[in-house]
């Protein structure tokens, strides 16, 4: 019985769904929320408290799926990401998982930096991280559909893709 | 022409034609 790979997979399955988990918290829960807080002056209390919080397990738990995905993928990690024969189908979501990723750590994260007073900014600047991570952030939840049904059928179920 | 990204029904929908379409893709295409 071969450890890692099972290892890798609960690693992967925890860290991914603390991930999207929070993205979609994020985007169906907080955006919303703030909008209706900032009526009344009660925002304060979701970008000091809980967005970092959240933030933080949502950029850590990334990386952490990511890798874990990769430990799993093994010595198929490249054909993987080549899209070879029959390895199209996970190739097509380490790909989504992979731009997802580099979406958390190039543009929500240090937008959010940006917004939350972490790093110095001008409210104009401030206007346009908002825009950027609040895209980023959408992007992700809309790329999240097809990598969750690569991810959960590409490889599993080839006969579903004829591979 | 208003960015479907800006409300969750379009940006669910979005995600659905591009899975389609990546499913296309994998099935005739990369296979």
């Amino acid at each position: 019985m071969d450890l890692v790979p099972i290892l890798a997979r609960w690693l992967h399955f925890l860290a991914g769904v603390m991930w999207i988990g929070l993205l979609y918290y994020f985007n169906f829960v907080q955006v919303p929320a703030l909008k209706a807080a900032a009526a009344d002056n009660t925002a304060a209390g979701i970008t000091k408290h809980v967005a970092p919080r959240a933030l933080f397990y949502f950029r850590w738990a990334s990386l952490v799926t990511w890798l874990a995905g990769a430990a799993l993928l093994g010595n198929q990690f490249v054909n993987a990401f080549t899209l070879s024969k029959g390895m199209a189908g996970i190739g097509v979501g380490a790909w989504l998982g992979t731009i997802m990723l580099l979406n958390v750590w190039g543009l929500i994260w240090p937008n959010q930096q940006k917004i939350l007073g972490m790093k110095p900014a001008t409210d104009e600047e401030k206007t346009r991280a908002r825009r950027i991570a609040f895209l980023a952030s959408r992007t992700n939840v809309m790329l999240s559909i097809p990598m969750l049904f690569f991810m959960a059928g590409g490889w599993s179920h080839r006969g579903t893709f004829g591979l | 022409m208003k960015n479907p990204l800006d409300s969750l029904w379009g940006t669910i929908i979005a995600g659905v034609i591009l899975t389609a379409i990546l499913y296309y893709i994998v099935k005739n295409v990369l296979n």
